[in-house]
């Protein structure tokens, strides 16, 4: 190793896959992976959601993790997102394409997808 | 694309409960549900809860998963893995001090009463990277120290900022470590070195073997700092042979950093060169010593040699040395890289940063803990180490193991650091804390210590060599109810001189066992020889079995599981009873406690 820079850089390349360790984040996204997510396509949805957080440079900011049947089957893939301080975002029948949007316009820019929300007015 | 990381201890507690058995399951299960593109499993070294283990941590939750078998990890992969639902019953169901948390799973592992009061400075990556992979050290600033060193600061400002910082010897003398190297730097010589002590001897200890299994980069990078600062080129790490897994982490550390450049020529193109070297101790304690440790080194028989010269001037192969313990080390890289101020921030008026502790014996959280210095002794065993098993009594806490001395139950409220233990007439010594409750025997723990180091003293000084065996004897002669009131006199006596007289370190400090007993404990040094009776009931020659008859029921289990048929049926039928009770003939009781310990109704005791 010869300069700071070689060594700064290894360190970039790396931050990305220790970063999980560091504890759950303010801003965390849940999918609903019981059966009955996971009979309704959940596991592309969770897989698609951290490609985004990734791809977008979001992994200091967010933490995605997994959670059980939140007792709507019928709307699974459910995904939630909690931010410390404000409501809870519920999107309901994801999948993968959906779930892109919502990294790039939710977490990103803090503009909740309403398209995809459960409503009153669906129900 | 990874989402979770499956944190396994690779620790030598965790590996002998079957950790590496579980790591395979964790591979295998993770493979059979084709989760491998989004879970990794990352070996990590110890998290300090050896009790507990197996220990398993999955992030980015931090689940904490204790006591795992091969058998539990199909549920953890298929439940938390895949289905996102945690295995409550393997979660560690510490909740802390905030009892409104009913909802168990909400606790994170840095949450828990065990991890809440620890300052990881030293621990900081143990537990948390893998040990084995360099990138993931320097994705945790690893090396930036030694970069920052090499590119913007004098070896002079190394100096300065480590003499600043107050760090003191972790090995157990808390010499200052800034001194040590000013001492050595000016003395110019074709070659100079750096050596690192990991030979760690002490009974019940294992803060160094942590260390170097969790996290031996810091070391690497802290040695080659050291060797900046003084003008080396060249450092070795003594370890002992019987840490096999630490010694092979950190020979590959050190072939990782050769790889990369970190160690060799011309680090970070500064011109500055520095290699290290790995010797294996072949196991005598003598060799933590630095004089002996550098003389086996050189290829020598381990024994210590006069002082001085001391290393600082004459040291490995009569060249100028500096010589620290692994935790030593281990705090440099981060003072470098926080300043002297963080680290004098911590701790007490002259100890400075965190000790790390092997908390040890009679207490329900054995294992590895790491704290600001002037930690009270009551918090470190009541609270952080989580009590003393079944409800038993605090009798004493010993540290420092055989160079070491005891803290009795009335001065709990110590605030441990260097001096203030010196004053009680104990010993921080290297970090050994091991835990007694009211059923140990103090004659019989300065026995047990005086024993070590009868076996492991090198014998070349005299004092040392006959004083200790000397000592052994007298000991022996009280718990076995032969001594008298001028053996005690004696006693002491000769552990002043031993003290006096010794050439090096493990004579001078041999006696210390002794001392702190009979300064605490003299009441029961007196009811071993007066009264012929040992208070904890362990001393086996001065203990009488005894079966209560009316208790007895006459089952007879005891007479049967008794090696030396010493137990044989009596007329006697107690009242309400039906068969004749037993009774213990005191001629052929070898005193072993099988008929205690196998009687149902509680009509054995011990006196």
């Amino acid at each position: 190793m010869k300069t700071l820079a070689e060594l700064q850089a290894i360190k970039e390349k790396m931050k990305d896959k220790v970063i999980l360790r560091e504890g759950v984040n303010q801003l965390r996204i849940v999918v609903g992976m019981a059966t009955c997510g996971i009979a309704a396509g959940a596991r592309p949805v969770l897989n698609a959601i951290v490609e985004a957080v990734n791809e977008n440079g979001l992994q200091d900011k967010v933490t995605v993790s997994q959670t059980g049947c939140i007792g709507l089957c019928q709307y699974e893939p459910i995904v939630e997102v909690f931010e410390a301080g404000k409501d809870k975002v519920t999107y309901v029948k994801m999948d993968a394409e959906k779930a892109k949007r919502v990294v790039e316009e939710h977490i990103k820019n803090g503009k909740v997808v309403v398209d995809y929300t459960i409503s009153l007015d669906k129900q | 694309m990874i989402r979770s990381h499956v944190l396994i201890c690779g620790g030598t507690g965790c590996t002998s409960s079957g950790s590496v058995a579980i790591q395979e399951a964790f591979k295998n299960n993770i493979e059979a549900f084709d989760l491998s593109e989004e879970v990794k499993v990352v070996q990590t070294g110890c998290f300090g809860l050896c009790a507990l283990g197996p220990v398993v941590i999955i992030y980015p939750d931090g689940t904490f998963y204790s006591r795992v078998t091969p058998d539990d990890v199909k549920e953890i992969v298929e439940e938390h893995l895949l289905k996102g639902r945690k295995v409550e019953r393997l979660i560690y169901n510490d909740t802390g001090a905030d009892q409104t948390v009913a909802d168990k799973t909400a606790v994170a592992l840095s949450d828990t009463t065990f991890y809440r009061s620890q300052n990881r400075v030293v621990l900081r990556n143990c537990g948390v990277i893998n040990p084995e992979s360099i990138d993931e050290y320097i994705a945790m600033d690893g090396y930036a120290a030694l970069g920052k060193v090499l590119t913007e600061m004098t070896p002079e400002d190394v100096i300065k900022v480590i003499t600043d910082s107050g760090l003191r010897g972790r090995g157990g003398g808390g010499f200052p470590t800034g001194v040590k190297w000013s001492l050595c730097a000016p003395n110019k010589a074709d070659q100079k070195y750096v050596v690192c002590n990991a030979d760690e001897g002490d009974p019940g200890a294992f803060m160094d073997r942590s260390v170097l299994e969790g996290d031996p980069h810091c070391i690497v990078e802290a040695m080659a700092i050291a060797g900046y600062a003084i003008g080396a080129t060249e450092g070795y790490v003594y370890v002992r042979a019987e840490y096999p897994i630490a010694v092979k982490r950190l020979q590959k550390a050190i072939d990782d950093a050769r790889e990369y450049g970190l160690l060799g020529k011309d680090i970070f193109g500064s011109g500055f060169d520095f290699d290290l070297h790995v010797r294996l101790g072949a196991g005598a304690f003598v060799c933590g010593e630095e004089t002996a440790l550098m003389t086996s080194i050189e290829g020598n028989r381990g024994e210590p040699r006069p002082r001085p010269p001391y290393p600082a001037l004459k040291g490995l192969f009569g060249k100028p040395t500096v010589e620290n313990n692994v935790e030593t080390f281990a705090n440099v890289p981060q003072i470098i890289l926080r300043g002297a101020e963080w680290f004098a921030s911590m701790g007490t008026e002259k100890s400075k940063g965190t000790k790390v502790f092997a908390l040890g014996g009679n207490i329900n959280n054995t294992g590895l803990v790491e704290i600001p210095m002037g930690t009270t002794l009551r918090h470190i065993i009541e609270d952080i180490g989580g009590g003393i098993p079944n409800g038993k009594k605090f009798k004493a806490a010993q540290t420092g193991g055989p160079s070491g001395g005891c803290i009795p139950a009335s001065l709990i409220d110590t605030e441990v650091d260097y001096d203030n233990l010196i004053a009680i007439g104990c010993m921080m010594g290297s970090g050994g804390l091991i835990v007694m409750d009211e059923d140990n025997c103090m004659v019989d723990m300065a026995k047990f210590f005086l024993e070590f180091t009868v076996d492991e003293s090198c014998g070349k000084c005299t004092p040392c060599r006959v004083g200790t065996k000397r000592l052994l004897e007298i000991l022996d002669k009280i718990t076995k109810g032969k001594g008298t009131l001028e053996d005690i006199d004696k006693l002491e006596e000769l552990c002043y001189y031993i003290k006096q007289n010794s050439l090096c370190g493990l004579g001078q400090t041999a006696p210390n066992p002794v001392l702190a007993t009979l300064n605490f404990f003299r009441d029961e040094y007196i009811a071993h020889v007066v009264d012929k009776k040992c208070p904890a009931g362990v001393c086996k020659h001065l203990l009488t079995f005894k079966i209560d008859k009316d208790k007895c029921i006459g089952c007879g289990v005891c007479a049967r599981n008794c090696p030396a048929d010493a137990i044989s049926k009596t007329d006697y039928i107690a009242e309400g009873h039906k068969l004749p009770s037993y009774e213990i003939n005191p001629e052929k009781c070898v005193k072993c406690g099988v008929c205690m310990d196998n009687c149902k109704f509680k009509a054995i005791s011990k006196i």
